[in-house]
Formats: structure tokens, C-alpha cells, sequence
């Protein structure tokens, strides 16, 4: 403030008058200069208040000491008709435009104000008026929570509220009116029903941002690289529709892993991957890491494999405590053609308490001691 | 539900490391479990907000101009707008364990993190069983390592390997006494040995108080070390001598801790257990028994009654353990 109060009078001389925008119609975006033509000293004074204001105004006085002396009248009244018409959306804006507002005598404002609204604070407004207005606290411009702007945005309060209507098709058709419909009936034509649909949406939001050939071209892949039928591939994209917004060099890569490092036939691939369409996505590394223990430690033939697909759903050490739990007592029996087969499915899906009450006829407590021998 | 759950976290717990796994891995699986089920508890209610509304009733002149307050549900609490409530919990690990090892493994939570320093100044022995297998000899110790040679183990016998592990205690028992700094001729050296606490308390290399053979089938042997200031890697060495000094060779299968202190196997928590409630049922049940323990531990002169009682067990710290200093450099 010191320094402005020194530095004003310097600028004073320059210039006899001074167009500036108070705070308040900054809130209302909308500068009216003709209404608040002062001199700038007194509007200096009556901004101290408010320091960022403060530096803003005299910016502004400067510029338009500067403004004065170079440009046209004519010029710069052009100017400012635009900046009235526009919304001003952010201060940065605000800032940038008002610097290319210059002062002009104030009967030539006044004339072009007249067809604007009259909206200034000194106006007498009605009973009715008053009442409505709610004079809270200013929004944060900057913040890290919804908090603060969820109770004053309705679109806010929607998108948070987004999962109910979400739930069926028609509400996403309704949500998403009109433009995307159309992705809806495409979808539609490839006869996906519409709780399919609903469906996918909700667990890859994505594909809403998806374009129609897009989404042809990247079914088109599935069923061209699995070779799988129309009916099979729908079943796969509506059980996992992830594998049609995510990346499609893990699923050939993938491919590849099962075909060429491990060994399995294409029709086998094709048998898993209807069963699990997760394992298309699945870690690489993961996946060897349990095909090897399975095949190798447990010594578990392709074939068997190939019927239990879950095996590669399951997480390693699951398996292998459940294994070393049955070679302890002399279970461990995964060929079907012996009698006390234990199926790999069984192995891998049932829980502990059943694990051990039906597969290995043992407690619970046995189990656990046994797994503080590991 | 949150901030009351936090509350009966503070303290220690066990949990049982499975092999293969690394401590870092458990700690952050053990911290992800508890924030889950914190984050979990019951959800707030909606939360109203009072704001002033015109009212709706009466005549159409009057109604506009009074205000009427009214309470409004508000979105500022919901889940989605606020976010969880714990995003990061303090979890501390006590006595490392290494990938392969496997065994009990001491965590402390909140101001449970300082009790396990305590626990670290009060130099508990260990309990580890130690698996060997005759007859191979690899770069690293371990079975799965890099073959260096393979050997002959017919000549071992039982008695053979019992002599040998009874000359490992003896030489160990020995460097106990040079480093735990007391005067074995003093009638305070007799008090702490009545006691059982005869041990040093600073740094040392690794020091056995006990090892035994729990069972003996070549090529196979099951050992039990007691121990302290080890690493697992020094364990899997051990194995390696005693194997060169059967005149054989020797590879370590299994290191396994089945005592930290005063936390035994059946303190440890499995996998399947590492959620809110069981580590909270587990802190409770071990916090009489840490602070009696730790208290008796870090005294280890006569004045054991002058101390003040831990009320709270991470305070006692302070001073407990500036007597345990004097106690040592007295001599």
C-alpha cells in the first residue's frame, strides 16, 4: 500500500481519468466501467483492503497511463465493447483482458451503457430481491476435495450420485442422451442384450468414450486372433469387457506365452479362454511362475490342465500350501483315474474350512499348524 | 468405528512369515489389511445442512419475503466426496527376516513402534530350526543355489554330529562371557546368572547359547539354535561348517524362527489372520506380557523394584533402560 500510495500521484499527473473495475463487479464478471468511472486514487483507497485488488488496480492504472499516450480513443473503445460481451471465465483471463482496457472520456461510455441492464450497487432493488440474496463465503478457487464444491454444483452432486440410475441400460440411455444412444444401438445390432450392455458399462467406463469403428475394429480382433465364434466372443467381451478399452499387446503377448512357452494347443487356449477370460490379461510373469508349479512340481499333465483352467485365477502360494498340505498326509492323488482323485478345481476354489473338511479330512487347527512348519 | 479402532492398535503383534515372501512385502500387506478394515467401519450418516429457504407456504405476497431455515442433506460426507479416512498407517518391523526364511516376525503398530526398539535394547535370544541336507555344497548356502561340489556322507554319524555341535556351544558360550562385559567372579555376575541374563548388551557377532539336534536322518538333520545378534545368512553358514567339519558338505533347506523374544509360533498370526480384528485381538493379548517381559529384561541389576510400573509400556522406556547402560559399563 505504501508503495502504490507513492507511486500514484507520480501517475496522476499523466492521466486525468482512470477507468477501474472494483471487486465487486469482478465477481459478477462483468465490467461495467461507465457506472464506476473515478479517479484512481479514491478507488486505490477504497481496494486497500484487499491486496491482490490492490496490485490488479494499479496494474490497470498503469497500462492505461500507458494506453493514454499511444493509442487511439477509437481503437480501444472497439476493445472494450468485446470484453463487455464475454463472460470473463478465470482472473488470469480477467487480468490479461483488462489490461487491454484503456480509458476514454466519460461521456462516450455512458452513451454505450445505456443498453446494458442496470445492475449497479448503488440501484435500489426490491424486497424480493434482497431476500434472495445469499451472502456466503467465496468458493476456493483451488482445492483437493470435491468438498468444497459438491453442495454448490449440480453436476457434481449428480456425477456423485452417478451409480444407482447406472444399474440398468435405460438409465444409461438416459444419462447419456442424446449423442451416445448410438453406441448403444450399435451395440444393440451386434445383439448384446441390454443388460450386457449395462454391464459392460459399468465395469469399463471407458467404453462410453469409444468410437463406433473403434469398437468394430477391436471386437473384429478378438474374434479374428482367438478364432473364436460371434456368440463366443460376445460372451467374452460382456464377461470382461476390460480387453476391449485396454492395450492389445499383453492379450497377444499373452497368447504367445500360452501357445509357445507353455505349450498349449490352439483349441486349448480357446477352451481356458472362454472358461477364463481373465487370463488373457493376466500377468505373464505370474502365469509362468504357476503353470510351472503345477506342471512341474505336481506334476500335473497338459490335458488336466486344460479342464481346470482356474488354476491360473488362483494365487501361487494358495496352491502351493494346499499341495505341500496334502503331500504331508499322503493326499496329494490329481490323477482321475485313481481312486481319491482330488480335482484341481476343487483344490484351488474352495475355501479353507472346506478345503480341509472334505478334501484333506483334516481340522482346520491341523492346517494351520502345519502351515507354521512351512 | 475409525478412530476407536486406531486406538486399540497401538502395541505389538506377531505375525508367521511364510517363505518366499519379503518382510517389506508382509509389513505393506499387513498395513493395506488394517486400513481396509479401518476404512470399513460403519458409514456416517447423512449429514443435513441448514440453509435458508424461502418458505413455500402462504399467500403468494408474504411468502417471498421470509426466510425460513431448513435442513438440507448435504453431500460433504459421502464416501465418494470425502475419500477414506486413513490413507497410511505406521507399521514398524522388528527383527528382520530374509525372502527365504520363514517364521515368526514381530510388527508394532503406532506407538507400538517404540516398543520394538525396547525390544531390540533388551537383546533377547532366538529360537530358529534349521534344516540341512548332507552331501551337497552350494555358492549361497541355500539349496537352490549355484552346485559348488558334491560329497560323500555315509561316515556321518549321530554321535559325530552331536560332539561337533557340543564344541559349537562351548566356544560360543565362552564368547558369551567375553562380551556381555560382567565379571564372572562377582557376586552381581551370580545374581544375573541365577536370573538367566547373563548376555551382552551392545553389539556382537552372532552368539548361540544352545543348539541341538532335534533329528537325524541322513541326508537330512533338524536343527534347534538358540541364538542372538544373527542373520539368517550366518545360520545357513553355520550349517555349511558344521557339514566341512563332518567332513562332508552341507546346504541349509529351511530357517525357520519359531521364538522372537517372548513371541512364540503360537502368537503368530497366519496369513488368512492379518485383518483389523485378529491383530487387534492379538495386540491385546500381548501387551500384559510385553511390558511385564520388558521390564524384566532391561533391568538387568537388582533394582528392578525401584523402577516405576509401566502403566503405559512405551514409557518405561527412559529409564529402564539408562540403568541397563550403567549396569554394563560399571565393570
Amino acid at each position: 500500500m505504501a508503495l502504490s500510495a507513492q507511486q500514484i500521484p507520480r501517475w496522476f499527473n499523466s492521466v486525468k481519468l482512470g477507468i477501474f473495475i472494483n471487486a465487486a463487479q469482478l465477481t459478477k464478471c462483468f465490467p461495467r466501467p461507465g457506472k464506476t468511472l473515478l479517479h484512481g486514487f479514491s478507488v486505490q483507497s477504497q481496494m486497500s483492503s484487499n491486496n491482490y485488488f490492490l496490485q490488479w488496480g494499479f496494474k490497470t492504472y498503469r497500462t492505461s497511463s500507458l494506453w493514454n499516450t499511444s493509442q487511439s480513443t477509437n481503437l480501444s473503445r472497439q476493445e472494450n465493447n468485446s470484453t463487455q460481451s464475454t463472460l470473463l471465465p478465470s482472473v488470469n483471463e480477467r487480468l490479461q483482458k483488462t489490461q487491454k482496457i484503456s480509458n476514454f472520456d466519460s461521456e462516450l461510455s455512458l452513451e454505450e451503457l445505456d443498453d446494458l441492464p442496470p445492475l449497479s450497487p448503488l440501484q435500489p432493488i426490491s424486497e424480493e430481491e434482497a431476500v434472495q440474496i445469499i451472502a456466503g463465503p467465496p468458493l476456493p478457487p483451488v482445492s483437493f476435495t470435491l468438498r468444497d464444491y459438491v453442495d454448490h454444483s449440480e453436476t457434481l452432486r449428480k456425477l456423485v450420485l452417478l451409480d444407482p440410475p447406472m444399474k440398468t441400460a435405460t438409465g444409461i440411455k438416459n444419462f447419456f442422451q442424446p449423442e451416445d444412444s448410438y453406441w448403444v444401438a450399435y451395440l444393440q445390432s451386434k445383439n448384446f442384450s441390454k443388460t450386457d450392455i449395462a454391464q459392460m458399462v459399468r465395469n469399463a467406463p471407458f467404453l462410453l468414450s469409444f468410437s463406433v469403428e473403434r469398437l468394430d475394429n477391436r471386437l473384429g480382433f478378438f474374434q479374428k486372433e482367438l478364432e473364436l465364434s460371434v456368440k463366443k466372443t460376445r460372451e467374452l467381451v460382456v464377461r470382461l469387457p476390460r480387453l476391449l478399452t485396454g492395450s492389445l499387446e499383453p492379450v497377444k503377448e499373452n497368447m504367445k506365452v500360452y501357445r509357445l512357452e507353455l505349450g498349449f494347443k490352439r483349441n486349448e487356449i480357446q477352451h481356458m479362454i472362454t472358461r477364463i477370460p481373465k487370463m488373457l490379461t493376466a500377468n505373464k510373469r505370474k502365469l509362468t511362475e504357476t503353470f510351472d508349479y503345477v506342471h512341474n512340481v505336481m506334476s500335473i499333465p497338459h490335458h488336466i490342465i486344460v479342464k481346470f483352467p482356474q488354476v491360473f485365477n488362483t494365487r501361487l502360494f494358495k496352491i502351493k500350501e494346499r499341495h505341500l498340505f496334502l503331500t504331508y498326509l499322503g493326499r496329494a492323488q490329481y490323477d482321475p483315474a485313481k481312486p481319491n482323485y482330488i480335482s484341481l478345481d476343487k483344490l484351488v476354489s474352495v475355501p479353507d474350512e472346506i478345503f480341509c473338511e472334505d478334501i484333506a479330512k483334516a481340522s482346520v487347527q491341523d492346517f494351520e499348524k502345519f502351515l507354521k512348519t512351512l | 468405528m475409525g478412530s476407536a479402532g486406531l486406538a486399540r492398535l497401538h502395541g505389538l503383534f506377531a505375525a508367521y512369515k511364510p517363505p518366499g515372501l519379503k518382510w517389506m512385502h508382509l509389513r505393506d500387506t499387513v498395513e493395506l489389511q488394517l486400513l481396509k478394515g479401518l476404512n470399513a467401519g460403519r458409514r456416517p450418516s447423512p449429514e443435513q445442512r441448514v440453509r435458508f429457504l424461502l418458505s413455500p407456504t402462504e399467500g403468494s405476497e408474504e411468502k417471498a419475503l421470509t426466510l425460513v431455515a431448513t435442513s438440507v442433506p448435504t453431500l460433504t460426507n459421502h464416501p465418494l466426496v470425502r475419500g477414506p479416512a486413513f490413507t497410511s498407517l505406521k507399521v514398524g518391523v522388528g527383527h528382520r527376516l530374509d525372502a527365504q526364511a520363514s517364521g515368526v516376525l514381530v510388527l508394532g503398530v503406532g506407538h507400538g513402534r517404540s516398543l520394538l526398539t525396547d525390544m531390540y535394547d533388551a537383546h533377547l535370544t532366538k529360537d530358529y530350526t534349521v534344516r540341512g541336507l548332507l552331501g551337497k555344497a552350494t555358492d549361497d548356502f541355500c539349496e537352490d543355489g549355484r552346485l559348488v561340489e558334491k560329497t560323500t556322507y555315509d561316515h556321518v554319524t549321530r554321535e559325530k554330529l552331536d560332539r561337533i555341535l557340543a564344541v559349537i556351544q562351548g566356544s560360543h558360550q565362552k564368547a558369551l562371557v567375553m562380551y556381555s562385559n560382567v565379571d564372572l567372579k562377582t557376586q552381581e555376575a551370580y545374581e544375573m546368572a541365577m536370573r538367566g541374563l547373563i548376555r551382552p548388551m551392545n553389539k556382537s557377532p552372532m552368539l548361540i547359547t544352545g543348539i541341538r539336534c532335534l533329528h537325524f536322518a541322513p541326508p537330512e538333520f533338524l536343527l534347534e539354535v538358540q541364538c542372538m545378534h544373527e542373520t539368517q545368512k550366518q545360520l545357513r553358514k553355520l550349517v555349511h561348517e558344521i557339514g566341512l567339519e563332518l567332513k562332508t558338505t552341507a546346504v541349509c533347506s529351511q530357517v525357520r524362527r519359531t521364538r522372537d523374544g517372548f513371541f512364540t509360533l503360537d502368537d503368530a498370526l497366519l496369513r488368512t489372520q492379518w485383518d483389523l480384528h485378529s491383530i487387534q485381538d492379538a495386540i491385546r493379548a500381548a501387551a500384559p506380557r510385553v511390558a511385564a517381559e520388558l521390564e524384566k529384561n532391561l533391568s538387568p541389576g537388582l533394582d528392578t523394584q525401584q523402577l516405576p510400573s509401566a502403566g503405559r509400556p512405551w514409557d518405561s522406556q527412559g529409564p529402564s533402560s539408562a540403568l541397563g547402560l550403567e549396569g554394563c559399563t560399571g565393570h
